[in-house]
């Protein structure tokens, strides 16, 4: 990206289009924090790209006023890889949901991740396809009713971060649909990693599975049931502060400070940046409290680090500088 | 080196056919590629074809594990890599059973004696030696003991195992050969030299064994006399043999250079496509951006990323890979972005032949989609001009904007031949539709008025912000839109759009004849078996056959009917079930057409060819 050449405010991002998401919906939240972080990121708006899949978040790029394509099912990723590789100086980002992503474009994002490509991944997860109407997708819980499980749903879930983390994701943030100020945090922050940054963000659907975060993320119980990281902090939470985060073996507890000895001291500090994912795959996979913020950000080579380095090289060595050099090279002949 | 100094009488052939045969590992399409680079520099016209098992090493001596590669080198123009053939080396019983068929009868065969053990004979599942059981009285049988023969000419060369010596047998036969069609043996040691520059004892070694194979047919007085094939009457010019796959990957670098765009291919590996992916990867020199995609699907979306992002993008594929890559190219032509997919065919349907070759994805590259998609779908027709469509096919894409299936086949794609290379200044030049600057009343969807190419503008471009998608748009502003009247006319004019590339391609000519009795009809890879196959007739006194080949199919040269119609038969050949037959039919459904298909994983033979043009002029 080019350094600013202008200065922006949220308008400058909503595109003349009439957003036609079900009044309620997270999504709007979405697309407002999604407008705040992009003047806060200091990047020409014509160089901005949002890349999607289908499904009710993939109609997101239509709403920003940003150059954008509406794609095909869980191909988001693919695409905006293509956009990136074309042209790196963009800001590429892939909006998807937690059907498009997690099931028919499972593949795409695994990979995506595992290059570790410049592209910010922003997963509304609500856990329920919404455009068709209501059938389980892949994050749905076992046991829940669905059109078409009406008996319970018998296929367990994808935890998202956990997944990601697998495919060796660099960069994984979580945040609650209703923390629009986070959020617009997290987004500058995955703007600001060199490499693929995905941001998870638990969007409750008003229609199909109403109320699904809301134990973690109703106003009155959010501050007791999320743990907010940052790194270099302490994993600090609850009302009055007096909650964290140690390791008991190979297991995270919560303890409270204060109590049997427990000083703030003894909090586990949480570290972003390690390399190593094990304790990121377990603030993932703790059902309590439920850890959002920036649970990873190790810095890492590229993919388009790597292929400047061959490419530069492969230059340096060839002796071919124009088409018509290879053409006329090796076994050639005249015929008189 | 050797240089010819025989002093016994030459006999002139116009044109020989010449297949090597061995087990996977006997370096039998070395010894081929060896053989025509070396006849293409003396200035022969050469037509050749690799075969090899679909396995990567198939166990030793096995039937289903011979390699072959056949040569047609000729004076006179070569079209096909030819059907019978005149001289066959078989390194092995196994190569020899599955090979023989081929041969003209009282035409050449060369054994390797040594190879003829009683394991080997049980492995081809011969009941006994054919060598010994006059089985091969027809043949003219040269029996060589070639094996021992290279280990004697070998002995005093240091540094070199059992296996490395064994292993340069595939000279000896090659030696041989060069001396029978009064070949120098300059050009391989050439390559010996380049190829093994640090090893010299294999430079030796092989050098010594070509030498060896050489003398020893100078020698034998099993071989009467040698032959000789004059050099070609071709165009002048500076030529180099080239497969169709690498033909096809040059043809789009050559495109990226004229169109100042950088080229991106976004693909996934499939027999035979793969090669022009291997081709392409090299060439990171010329800025190609070639990304190997986790799947089929990855390889088309990212190109269509690529193509938004304004770079020169293309997707290889074949059969079964273009199936997966349906509904993204469904999106491609709705959002009108250029890209080219490459199919290069194979035996189907499914997983079919995937190392035969076959013309049966037509109707899939016309109709494989939802809805009403048309694209545009040419054909390139041999090794060489596959350079010429890649071309042609990215001039298309990105001067109408819209995506190209070029369609080639494994016949041309591993076949090759001699190619009078094309600079680039020579080449036509390609316009684009980029819009790099906001005007009054800018919108994506705007076209230009003649090719109705709506124009192209690149993510990156001040105050062109705008979204496209696979939702029905707006016939102006591109926004999306359920109006009915407009998906009507979006539709309308998406086919019209291509139905005016019929202005910018040429018309079809025909062949020997111009009005007659029987026009032959074809398309795509078949071009080399029709063309000699209606020459010959001709040449017999058949004057009333005439040949029109197509390359574009999709839409179809505007002169189609009226060529057509100055013909009382009209005969379509394929290497389908009738794909080609129907297109035609649907445009023009007063047409009487006869069919003539082959679905062997084959190639048209000559004489099956000649037998029904005759037939059906009778």
């Amino acid at each position: 990206m080019e350094t600013i050449t202008k200065k922006y405010t949220f308008k400058d991002f909503a595109s003349d289009q009439e957003v036609r998401w079900c009044p309620g919906c997270d999504d709007y939240v979405i697309l407002r924090a999604m407008q705040k972080a992009l003047p806060e990121m200091g990047i020409n708006k014509e160089d901005v790209v949002f890349i999607s899949g289908i499904g009710c978040s993939s109609r997101f790029p239509y709403y920003m006023d940003s150059y954008g394509m509406h794609g095909i099912h869980g191909r988001a990723p693919a695409i905006a890889t293509g956009v990136k590789l074309a042209n790196p100086k963009l800001s590429v980002w892939v909006i998807t949901g937690d059907g498009d992503s997690m099931a028919i474009g499972g593949n795409h994002f695994i990979h995506v991740l595992r290059r570790n490509i410049d592209l910010n991944i922003i997963l509304f997860n609500n856990e329920i396809y919404g455009l068709t109407k209501g059938q389980f997708s892949p994050t749905s819980l076992v046991g829940q009713k669905t059109k078409s499980s009406p008996y319970g749903n018998t296929q367990p879930p994808f935890s998202p971060g956990e997944l990601a983390i697998g495919a060796q994701a660099r960069f994984f943030a979580r945040i609650g649909g209703n923390t629009p100020k986070e959020m617009t945090e997290l987004f500058i922050e995955g703007q600001k990693f060199k490499g693929t940054s995905l941001i998870e963000v638990l969007q409750n659907c008003v229609i199909f599975n109403d109320g699904c975060f809301t134990q973690f993320t109703d106003k009155k119980v959010r501050e007791d049931k999320q743990l907010y990281v940052e790194h270099g902090k302490p994993m600090i939470f609850g009302k009055d502060r007096d909650k964290g985060l140690v390791l008991n073996g190979l297991k995270l507890e919560v303890v409270t400070i204060g109590e049997k000895g427990i000083t703030q001291e003894d909090i586990l500090v949480h570290n972003a940046k390690e390399q190593d994912p094990t304790l990121h795959q377990m603030l993932v996979r703790l059902e309590y409290p439920m850890v959002t913020g920036v649970i990873r950000s190790y810095d890492d080579v590229t993919l388009e680090e790597r292929e400047d380095a061959v490419t530069a090289e492969v230059k340096r060595n060839s002796k071919f500088h124009k088409t018509d050099d290879l053409f006329f090279s090796g076994d050639i002949y005249q015929v008189f | 080196m050797v240089t010819t100094q025989s002093n016994k009488q030459h006999e002139i052939l116009e044109a020989v056919i010449i297949r090597f045969v061995g087990d996977s590992g006997d370096g039998m399409q070395l010894t081929g590629t060896q053989f025509s680079g070396t006849s293409a520099m003396f200035g022969n016209d050469i037509a050749t074809f690799p075969n090899y098992p679909s396995e990567i090493r198939a166990p030793q001596g096995s039937l289903y594990g011979v390699s072959g590669f056949q040569v047609h080198i000729g004076s006179v123009e070569i079209s096909t890599p030819g059907d019978e053939v005149d001289l066959l080396v078989a390194m092995n019983p196994a190569g020899l059973k599955t090979n023989l068929h081929a041969v003209k009868p009282g035409h050449t065969i060369i054994v390797d004696t040594d190879a003829f053990t009683k394991k080997n004979l049980e492995k081809a599942q011969y009941e006994s030696n054919p060598l010994e059981d006059n089985s091969l009285e027809n043949y003219r049988v040269i029996e060589v003991a070639m094996t021992s023969l290279t280990k004697e000419a070998l002995k005093n060369v240091a540094g070199l195992d059992n296996k490395s010596i064994t292993r340069t047998k595939n000279m000896f036969a090659l030696g041989m050969v060069y001396w029978m069609y009064d070949r120098s043996t300059d050009h391989t040691i050439d390559f010996f030299n380049k190829k093994f520059t640090s090893r010299p004892e294999i430079i030796e070694a092989n050098t010594k064994v070509l030498n060896a194979g050489f003398y020893f047919a100078e020698t034998l007085e099993l071989i009467p006399n040698s032959y000789t094939i004059a050099p070609a009457k071709m165009p002048a010019g500076t030529y180099r043999i080239i497969m169709g796959n690498t033909a096809t990957a040059w043809g789009f670098l050559a495109a990226a250079e004229k169109s100042g765009l950088e080229l991106f291919l976004g693909s996934y590996p499939i027999t035979p496509a793969t090669d022009i992916l291997h081709e392409l990867v090299k060439h990171k020199h010329f800025g190609v951006k070639a990304f190997q995609a986790e799947d089929e699907i990855a390889g088309i979306t990212s190109a269509i990323g690529a193509a938004f992002a304004g770079d020169l993008a293309i997707t290889t594929t074949s059969g079964p890979g273009l199936a997966l890559k349906g509904e993204a190219l469904g999106l491609a032509m709705m959002v009108e972005l250029p890209l080219v997919v490459v199919n290069v065919q194979r035996g189907g349907p499914s997983t079919g032949l995937p190392t035969k070759t076959e013309q049966s994805d037509l109707l899939q590259a016309m109709y494989g989609r939802n809805g009403e998609s048309p694209v545009i779908v040419i054909a390139a027709s041999t090794p060489s001009n596959c350079f010429n469509f890649a071309y042609q096919a990215a001039k298309l894409a990105l001067e109408h904007m819209t995506p190209v299936i070029l369609l080639t086949d494994g016949y041309i794609a591993n076949g090759s031949s001699p190619w009078k290379i094309q600079s680039v200044n020579d080449m036509p030049e390609i316009k684009n539709n980029i819009v790099s600057k906001y005007y009054d009343n800018w919108h994506p969807y705007n076209r230009n008025e003649e090719t109705l190419a709506r124009n192209w503008a690149i993510p990156g471009t001040p105050k062109l912000e705008h979204r496209i998608g696979g939702l029905e748009k707006d016939k102006v502003t591109g926004n999306v839109s359920y109006v009915p009247e407009n998906h009507e006319f979006m539709t309308k004019i998406r086919a019209e759009k291509i139905k005016r590339v019929q202005d910018y391609i040429p018309e079809i000519s025909t062949e020997f004849a111009e009005e007659g009795d029987l026009l032959v009809v074809g398309w795509g890879g078949t071009y080399g078996s029709l063309h000699s196959a209606v020459k010959q007739v001709n040449e017999e006194g058949f004057t009333n056959i005439g040949f029109t080949h197509f390359n574009y199919i999709n839409p179809l040269p505007k002169n189609t009917l009226e060529v057509f119609s100055k013909f009382k038969k009209i005969l379509v050949c394929e290497l389908n079930n009738g794909q080609f037959a129907k297109i035609l039919k649907i445009n023009f459904n007063k047409l009487e057409l006869l069919q003539f298909n082959k679905i062997q994983g084959l190639p048209f033979g000559n004489s099956e060819l000649t037998e029904k043009f005759k037939q059906l002029v009778k």
